[in-house]
């Protein structure tokens, strides 16, 4: 990863940013009127449906379809020996990373060994679901059944059994090295870790485990498949990412990247999940066996068996300070499930554990771990929550044992603009001491808590987010009003959020300006919508092409005043010659003039932005522990973050509110149950418990705003940062509840209570 | 999902035909609640379901001075939408208002609840406790068992292949009495129990000392637990933390649970601990007011 650029001078002054317009997809979201994927419906549409492992681990020794292809309504049947072999091999994807296409391949359809409960062997497109699914059914498939690896301990045991004869290591947002025959590893140090760590004045090291939990997008995977013609494929999709799908179809199926059209359909959350190709492969060489259009969708059980969580992970911590509080060293050794393909979140997992503190003497020591789960995905902070929860709760152990103040302990060590981060290069502009000192003065954490088994917690967390290429396409109308168009999906509001970039950089009404997401026939490429980086990084993009619009605009506003350009200014919406204070005109009159100027009024713009804001956040949690029962109840929740600029307010509110949820999800009851054969034990929602409405407390939101130099109006991602403190701040409140120190998620009532007996056993 | 049969009878007499001719093949439809999602996962796939619904007679209820009568498909949400039934059998209320959501307990029903014979089935323990009584009926007419007497196994219940559950009799509570249900689950709502205990309690006159008790246990053993001797022990015992303790005790001992990815056996013991002394000292507190 690269130093963030220091950027140019950032705006600070604004009419449109801040304020909070009605989400211009509101109406048809909340009324049913909006299109998702699955309300593609076309002439002929078949529907695929796929057969599923149920082995962990096994050679797939001969796949007999016939009885499935003699059914009455069934149109094609795939294996892996229908799908294209692929020429490219790795290519940039993902958060700033590689992955290898076979892997990706692969894990869509399997070749010769499946390698997790779940994995796809097979296809049927039929003439309807029922039917697709039946036969399925009828698929026979001889296994040979192999012994599975499931755990990261088992993994990286001398002979264990190897995933991947050849595998390419994970690369994503910082590489990773080969290093054993099932793990990748990414190794760090600075300084003299082991004697700083003699030397201190106190020391704790804890080990942590966490479990896999899923994105839990309210949508299910759902693509369709058309070809339009013999060399051309349309697919209609739910992804955030149009142009990734693109891309790798045209590098699977072996087309020129023009040949194929992605149109991303509305989308039922993401956070990361879906940004990557699973059904969209199947359902075009479906389609193309068959002849027909091909819809495929995923059940909610596909989905959690299928798709890829965010993994399960160990983490030991060790870490001292001396007398003051200052933390002298830190040793991190973390193994992180990388699922059945080399590329799990270790990278940022493993940076993000520390980089919002100083430590002068560091070992970070992590491993990006095969096995025969599914593979693990991006979610939301890849990595970050379970290494902020490890490293966090260790700080706040040593904080205890060392008798300092729990933020005190962070301030005297927290990571401040200029201080060399352990990437190696210094930190840009950041609140995190604004931050620190604001939990301190928040009417939450200065109001008394009183009851039995009632705790406080707090913790700090940082993510990295990205920049990365994104392009902006604006039209300015005969009548005034403007088109925009990105190719960034929009999972959060985001056409909003560029549309007000826009109208604050051209001076105009926000309701003047309608926003779409391109296709990717229809604008230039824009990597996925990840990382926390559609409103800052397409958000410049759209700036850049506002700016590029009204230098077009000022020079036919010259044309018409009959002088040079350069004597055409433009502010607030008014064209106006220099020292002539009759000659104006208002942006929309100019606009009506394009037909008499030169033709319509368009510009565009792409970018790759370098100067990524980094994101921070904090909580204070009130929880009541049932000490009887082990049950946890969250009483109150704040959320702070710097966020640059808040764009749109609310907005920025719903992400700290969304991710906090998660957080306290993870935290407290949602985890992936394996049996002893790997079979996922509870792939519903009544088993993979994520928060109901009851569960969660208003969250409330403290918003701050450290400008991000890398942005002319100093915006910084948003969406991630949210869920990487809550875990570390509700064990941290039930510590303080009931002195239980508890390492491990999810802090299900059975570990609580458990802990709450051995404690009172060990008095 | 696979293909089946689908038929709507409007008689009770013309529902047992068909269950008689079609034995094990058919399943009985009444809110359809746990029948479809185990259809739509394979587990169930019966060849005809038979839709309770359009049976006048499963559809009505009787609040009357012997108790409530609740015919077979009477809905949750029609029970906790009868002022008369919230007042009187609040124990009862507690179970069918936290089954699924709102669209669910529109739903679902209380005997297709007793019929799915899950060992987690939230009415089973609080009919159990308030000493409901299931009339059955088959083609050689109607025959009456108590509600402990249906759950056999995990889905298996006491009725014949080509019986039918007609209706659940609650007896009208009597003086100086309280009951409760209480389940424990991770969550807050829209969960499965962990543990959960249905209590009654009859009191003496000046509420001081328990005239009898029954206490019915869920999620702790392959059916709904009838924990006659926990209940059995307060009989004559004055009304105080010791008693309660001693029943829970008992209760605990009764149970026999499992680990699996809802519980421990440990956690398990515990709660059934916990819930039977909380549902005991609510039910006192009912039957004291």
């Amino acid at each position: 990863m690269n130093a963030p650029e220091s950027g140019g001078k950032v705006k600070t002054e604004f009419t449109v940013l801040g304020t909070t317009p009605m989400r211009q997809d509101g109406m048809e979201k909340v009324t049913g009127a909006a299109r998702f994927g699955d309300d593609i419906h076309l002439p002929g549409m078949l529907h695929g449906k796929l057969l599923r492992s149920p082995h962990a681990h096994a050679r797939i020794k001969s796949i007999d379809t016939r009885k499935a292809a003699a059914m009455k309504g069934v149109r094609a049947v795939i294996t892996g020996a229908d799908m294209p072999t692929l020429n490219a091999g790795i290519i940039a994807a993902g958060e700033g990373g590689e992955v290898n296409m076979q892997d990706i391949a692969d894990n869509c359809m399997a070749r010769d060994r499946v390698f997790y409960d779940g994995h796809v062997l097979a296809a049927v497109a039929a003439d309807n679901p029922h039917i697709a699914e039946a036969a399925c059914g009828l698929i026979e498939v001889e296994y040979e059944l192999l012994e599975p690896v499931l755990n990261v301990h088992d993994a990286i045991k001398a002979g264990a059994p190897v995933l991947h004869e050849e595998y390419t290591p994970g690369a994503f947002l910082f590489p990773t090295q080969k290093a054993l025959p099932n793990a990748g590893r990414l190794f760090l140090e600075h300084g003299d870790v082991d004697g700083a760590l003699a030397a201190c004045d106190f020391v704790v090291e804890r080990e942590f485990s966490t479990k896999a939990v899923h994105q839990g997008y309210i949508e299910p995977h759902v693509t369709t498949a058309e070809w339009t013609s013999e060399e051309t494929l349309t697919i209609h999709t739910s992804t955030q990412g149009a142009f990734a799908i693109r891309d790798f179809l045209a590098s699977f199926m072996n087309m020129p990247l023009s040949k194929i059209k992605v149109i991303p359909m509305e989308i039922g959350g993401g956070f990361g999940g879906k940004d990557v190709v699973y059904i969209d492969s199947v359902a075009a060489v479906l389609a193309r066996k068959s002849g027909r259009p091909v819809k495929i969708f995923m059940s909610r059980s596909e989905v959690l068996r299928g798709t890829g969580p965010s993994p399960e992970t160990f983490i030991r911590v060790k870490m001292g300070c001396n007398k003051a509080g200052q933390l002298q060293a830190a040793d991190i050794y973390l193994l992180y499930e990388a699922g059945a393909y080399p590329g799990g979140p270790i990278a940022p997992g493993t940076l993000c554990s520390l980089t919002r503190y100083n430590v002068p003497n560091v070992r970070l020591d992590g491993y990006d771990v095969f096995l025969n789960k599914p593979k693990m995905k991006p979610y939301r902070a890849p990595g970050a929550t379970q290494s902020n929860f490890a490293a966090e709760s260790t700080l706040a152990d040593l904080a205890e044992k060392a008798g300092i103040d729990p933020i005190e302990m962070r301030l005297i060590n927290a990571l401040k603009p200029g201080d060399m981060m352990p990437m190696g290069f210094p930190c840009p502009p950041l609140g995190s001491i604004e931050m620190l000192n604001a939990i301190k003065t928040h009417p939450h954490y200065t109001a008394p808590l009183e009851g039995e088994n009632r705790g406080r917690g707090i913790a700090y967390g940082f993510w990295f987010g990205a920049g990365l290429a994104s392009s902006a396409e604006i039209r300015a109308n005969s009548d005034g009003t403007v088109n925009l168009t990105t190719g960034s999906a929009d999972l959060s509001g985001t056409r909003n959020t560029l549309g007000m970039q826009a109208a604050e950089q051209l001076g105009i009404d926000p309701a003047l300006i309608t926003t779409n997401v391109g296709d990717t026939d229809s604008v230039g490429y824009t990597f996925q919508s990840v990382g926390s980086r559609t409103t800052f990084a397409t958000g410049i993009a759209v700036i850049s092409a506002c700016k590029k619009l009204i230098g077009e605009m000022a020079r036919r506003a010259a044309m018409v005043w009959e002088v040079d350009a350069a004597e055409v200014v433009y502010a607030e919406g008014m064209f106006r010659l220099k020292g002539d204070a009759d000659k104006r005109m208002t942006f929309g009159e100019l606009c009506a003039k394009a037909d008499h100027t030169g033709g319509p009024l368009l510009a565009d713009a792409s970018e790759f932005p370098e100067g990524v804001g980094f994101q921070i956040a904090a909580n204070i949690v009130d929880v009541e522990v049932d000490p009887e029962t082990g049950k946890v109840d969250i009483l109150r929740f704040t959320a702070l973050q710097d966020v640059g600029k808040a764009v749109h307010p609310d907005y920025v509110e719903g992400q700290m509110q969304g991710g906090s949820v998660q957080g306290i999800g993870w935290a407290l009851n949602e985890e992936y149950v394996f049996d002893d054969q790997g079979r996922l034990s509870n792939p519903t929602l009544l088993d993979y418990r994520m928060p109901t409405a009851l569960d969660v407390p208003n969250i409330d939101c403290t918003i701050l705003e450290t400008p991000n130099p890398g942005h002319p109006f100093g915006v910084r991602g948003v969406g991630e940062v949210p869920i990487v403190p809550p875990p570390a701040a509700i064990r941290d409140a039930i510590k303080n509840a009931v002195g239980i120190h508890l390492c491990e998620l999810p802090m299900k009532p059975a570990v609580v209570l458990k802990a709450i007996r051995d404690q009172q056993g060990n008095s | 999902m696979h293909s089946f049969e689908f038929s709507t009878p409007t008689s009770v007499s013309e529902a047992v035909a068909m269950l008689a001719e079609q034995g094990a093949n058919a399943r009985i439809l009444a809110g359809g609640t746990d029948l479809l999602i185990g259809m739509r996962a394979g587990r169930l796939q019966p060849g005809l379901v038979v839709d309770a619904k359009g049976i006048p007679e499963l559809l009505e209820y009787q609040l009357g001075s012997d108790g409530l009568r609740l015919g077979a498909a009477v809905t949750c949400r029609t029970l906790y939408d009868d002022p008369g039934v919230v007042e009187g059998y609040p124990a009862l209320i507690e179970a069918v208002s936290i089954i699924g959501g709102i669209p669910t307990q529109g739903r679902a029903t209380v005997g297709g609840n007793l019929c799915n014979a899950a060992p987690s089935g939230d009415t089973i323990p609080a009919l159990i406790a308030l000493g409901a009584v299931a009339t059955l009926i088959g083609p050689d007419g109607p025959r009456q068992l108590p509600v402990e007497a249906i759950c056999l196994a995990p889905g298996r219940t006491a009725l014949a292949a080509n019986e039918l559950l007609l209706s659940i009799h609650i007896p009208a509570p009597v003086a100086n009495s309280g009951a409760c249900y209480q389940r424990f689950i991770p969550r807050n709502e829209m969960d499965i129990a962990v543990a959960s205990v249905g209590s009654s309690v009859v009191l003496s006159a000046d509420g001081g000392t328990f005239e009898s008790a029954r206490i019915a246990l869920g999620s702790v053993g392959p059916t709904p637990i009838f924990a006659q001797a926990a209940g059995a022990l307060l009989a004559g015992q004055p009304v105080s933390d010791a008693s309660l303790q001693q029943a829970a005790d008992a209760a605990e001992a009764a149970a026999t649970p499992i680990n699996d990815m809802r519980g421990t056996i440990e956690q398990r013991k515990q709660l059934i601990n916990v819930l039977t002394r909380r549902t005991l000292r609510e039910a006192v507190s009912r039957a004291q007011a």
